[in-house]
Parts: C-alpha cells; sequence; structure tokens
C-alpha cells in the first residue's frame, strides 16, 4: 500500500498578514491534511487560516544557481531611493 | 566531483556557519552533516514520540479534571513536536517511513529516560518539572543550531515547553504541602528521577568524542557538563521551596565557583540502559511497534477512500 504522501503548510496567523510556511506533515488527502494542519501547528491559536499544498507541486529554484539565478537585479541600485541626490534642505521624499 | 573541490565547497560552507547563515535543506552540505543531522534531530523526534508513552499511561488516572486536561494537553503537544522534528528530519532526504523502521529495530536511539517507569502520579510532577526542565536547557541551547529547519522547530517547540515544566511543578509543590503521604510520595518521585534527569544531558565532557564537531556546527552550544551544571543550579533552589531535598550527599553550594557540587554519576547504569536493559526498554518500543502494526489498516483505508475520491472526481470532470 502506498504510504501516505507529503504536504506542506501554510498558516496565516492573523488577518492582515500573509500566509507562512511552517512545515509539513503526512495525509492520505487534502481534507485529512487541512484536519491534521490544524492539530499539528494551531494547538494554541496561532492561526486564522491554512494552505496545505502537495509537497511534490512545489517546484523551488536550486541554491546552486542562485548566483545566475538572482544576478540581474545586483547591478541595479537606481532601483532604490538612495540612489538619487537630493538637497539636504528636502527633508522628506 | 574531485576531491579538491569537495574540499573547496567544504570550506565554503564551514565558513557559512561560522558566519552564523542558516544552512537550508536544498543547499549543498557534507554528507557527514547530512548524517549527523539525521541521526540526532531523528533522535530527538523519537525521544519526544517515546516520551508520551510514560505519561499518557496516567491521562485516565489524573486527580482531577484540571490535572487531566493539562496531561493530556502536554502529550499532545509531545505528539506534535515529534511531528515537526520528523519533518524537520525529512528534509533532509530521508523517508518517515525509514525513521520508524530504525526506531522499531533499535538501530535509532532515544531519551533514555523515557526507559524509566512512571509509577506514581508523582512521578507525573517529577517528569514535567525535572525531565521537561533537563530537556528546555537542551533544547533553548539549539534554537541558534545551524540547520533551519531544526532551528525553526525548536524554536515552536521551546514556545511550548515551557508550560510542561510549570504544570509538573505544581503538581509536585501541591503534593508537598499536602498530607504526609503525598509529601512523601513527591520526595520518592523526586529520588526516582533525579539521577536519570542529571544523565539526559549525555556522557561527561571527557567521554564524549563528538562534541567538538557538534560544537562546530552549532548543534551543540555549550558541553554536556556545562548543561547539566545548569540544570543543577536552577533546580536546586527550587526543591528547596517546596521543601524536598536531593538523593546526593555531596550536594553543595560551592561559593567559589558560584555553583552546586554534586556526587559521581552511575554511569555503568547509564549504558545499561542505553543499550537496552533498562527497567522498560522493551516494553516502550513493543508499544510503538504495536501502534504502527495496528494502524496500517487504517492508513490503508484513508489511501484508499483518498484514491476513489479522486478517481471519482476525474469521472466528474470528463
Amino acid at each position: 500500500m502506498k504510504n501516505w504522501p507529503l504536504w506542506e503548510v501554510f498558516i496565516r496567523s492573523k488577518n492582515g498578514l500573509e500566509h507562512r510556511h511552517c512545515g509539513s506533515l503526512h495525509a492520505s488527502d487534502a481534507t485529512m491534511a487541512l484536519e491534521n494542519a490544524r492539530d499539528v501547528y494551531t494547538r494554541r491559536m496561532e492561526g486564522v487560516s491554512i494552505w496545505v499544498v502537495p509537497s511534490s507541486q512545489i517546484t523551488a529554484s536550486n541554491p546552486e544557481q542562485s548566483g545566475e539565478l538572482f544576478d540581474p537585479a545586483k547591478d541595479k541600485a537606481y532601483r532604490h531611493p538612495t540612489f538619487y541626490e537630493l538637497p539636504d534642505e528636502l527633508k522628506h521624499m | 566531483m574531485s576531491e579538491r573541490e569537495i574540499k573547496s565547497l567544504e570550506d565554503q560552507f564551514e565558513a557559512r556557519i561560522a558566519n552564523d547563515e542558516k544552512i537550508e535543506p536544498k543547499d549543498w552540505m557534507p554528507e557527514k552533516y547530512r548524517k549527523t543531522h539525521i541521526r540526532q534531530i531523528s533522535q530527538h523526534a523519537h525521544s519526544e514520540i517515546v516520551g508520551m508513552l510514560p505519561e499518557g499511561n496516567w491521562i485516565t488516572r489524573a486527580p482531577s479534571l484540571r490535572r487531566k486536561v493539562a496531561l493530556l494537553a502536554k502529550v499532545q503537544d509531545e505528539g506534535g513536536h515529534g511531528l515537526y522534528l520528523y519533518s524537520a528530519c525529512e528534509t533532509l532526504g530521508i523517508s518517515r517511513e525509514e525513521l520508524f523502521r530504525q526506531l522499531h529495530t533499535g538501530e535509532a536511539k532515544y531519551s533514555s529516560i523515557f526507559n524509566y517507569p512512571a509509577i506514581t502520579w508523582a512521578d507525573m510532577g517529577a517528569i514535567g518539572w525535572l525531565v521537561d526542565g533537563a530537556a528546555i536547557i537542551n533544547q533553548v541551547a539549539l534554537i541558534s543550531t545551524s540547520y533551519g529547519p531544526y532551528a525553526r522547530a525548536m524554536v515552536r517547540i521551546c514556545k511550548e515547553e515551557s508550560f510542561h515544566q510549570r504544570q509538573g511543578f505544581e503538581i509536585m509543590m501541591t503534593l508537598a504541602n499536602g498530607t504526609p503521604e503525598q509529601k512523601a510520595m513527591a520526595q520518592d518521585a523526586l529520588n526516582r528521577w533525579w539521577l536519570p534527569s542529571l544523565m539526559m544531558f549525555g556522557p561527561t565532557d571527557d567521554q564524549s568524542p563528538n562534541t567538538e564537531q557538534s560544537v562546530k556546527w552549532k548543534l551543540k552550544r555549550k558541553t554536556n557538563d556545562e548543561l547539566r551544571q545548569a540544570f543543577v543550579d536552577q533546580t536546586v533552589p527550587q526543591a528547596n521551596l517546596i521543601g524536598l531535598t536531593f538523593p546526593d550527599p555531596d550536594l553543595k553550594w560551592n561559593e567559589e565557583k558560584k555553583g552546586y557540587d554534586f556526587g559521581k554519576l552511575d554511569w555503568d547504569e547509564f549504558w545499561q540502559v542505553v543499550k537496552g536493559h533498562g527497567p522498560c526498554n522493551k516494553q516502550r518500543i513493543s508499544a510503538r511497534i504495536n501502534a504502527w502494526e495496528e494502524g496500517k489498516w487504517v492508513r490503508d483505508a484513508a489511501m484508499a477512500y483518498a484514491e476513489k475520491q479522486e478517481k471519482a472526481n476525474l469521472q466528474e470532470a470528463i
């Protein structure tokens, strides 16, 4: 018989905040994954909403290629406000 | 990969850790790092799961509803902690099934303390206060360990554990302030759990060969003896507060080192229990194997149901 697949669990701790990855668990289907996530990760009201995603559905970037992958943003200091020179008298901008 | 390339990767890796960077699951890591972490995290997970057994036994016999809900919540937390740790361990590329196999065959160890029996209600107090107290000292040191998933699990676990120790101490305090029989029961539990709790920190530093590597990988921030000393210094005043004493004639304050001196521990007994000859080793493992085997039909049925539902949904879509 097949083993229960692995699910990644994301919890929104309160409305207004994003769902955040908090761990994984095994469950036979999505309904059970949600119920197990409630019991494993929200025993003390840590969440108002749960997402579960089959771990096999996640495509992750390869850390060994992080250099190339994130390289395009590296030399674009002009995307940051501190790149622009403004007169000192200008207090808030 | 050539040996030189591996060496250079290893150097980069060690530099990252020295720099307090975290290692994440898909990052390159030396094989020894992976193996050591699988061993330690799984041992930790198994300890949580086996640790449910001595206390689970007392849930139905708790003396009040208040004690019962607290103990139930504590045992549930231990189940939860085991699950956080198993999932952290699985990120290193080992399956849950393999982890269970290692536990069931005795290849993997768990904390020896759980091979001692919990024979009276006062043991629920002593376990929460002393065993969880010792575990917390060990675990707080692991919050800043180098492997990300392990460190994150430790943060959650430490947050949740503090109630475990407090509920244990409350049980002991209530018994110690009770009838002479109740106080004697509390004292008896302390007498039995004290030395095994001290041994939870592992062999003395001169007998602990893996310490150096573990310190480098931040699996250990302090040595076994340092952590043990911290536990003794923290616990002795707590016992004094509720009028209990320790089964150690050599225990006394040492003004010079600003800590307590304590007697030699019985390491022969420790190694006997580790090797499987403790009072409850067989019982604990057979309870785990039994739970796994008797639960098989439930796991299979849930999987069969899930597959059937999926097929039905596909049919509908067509």
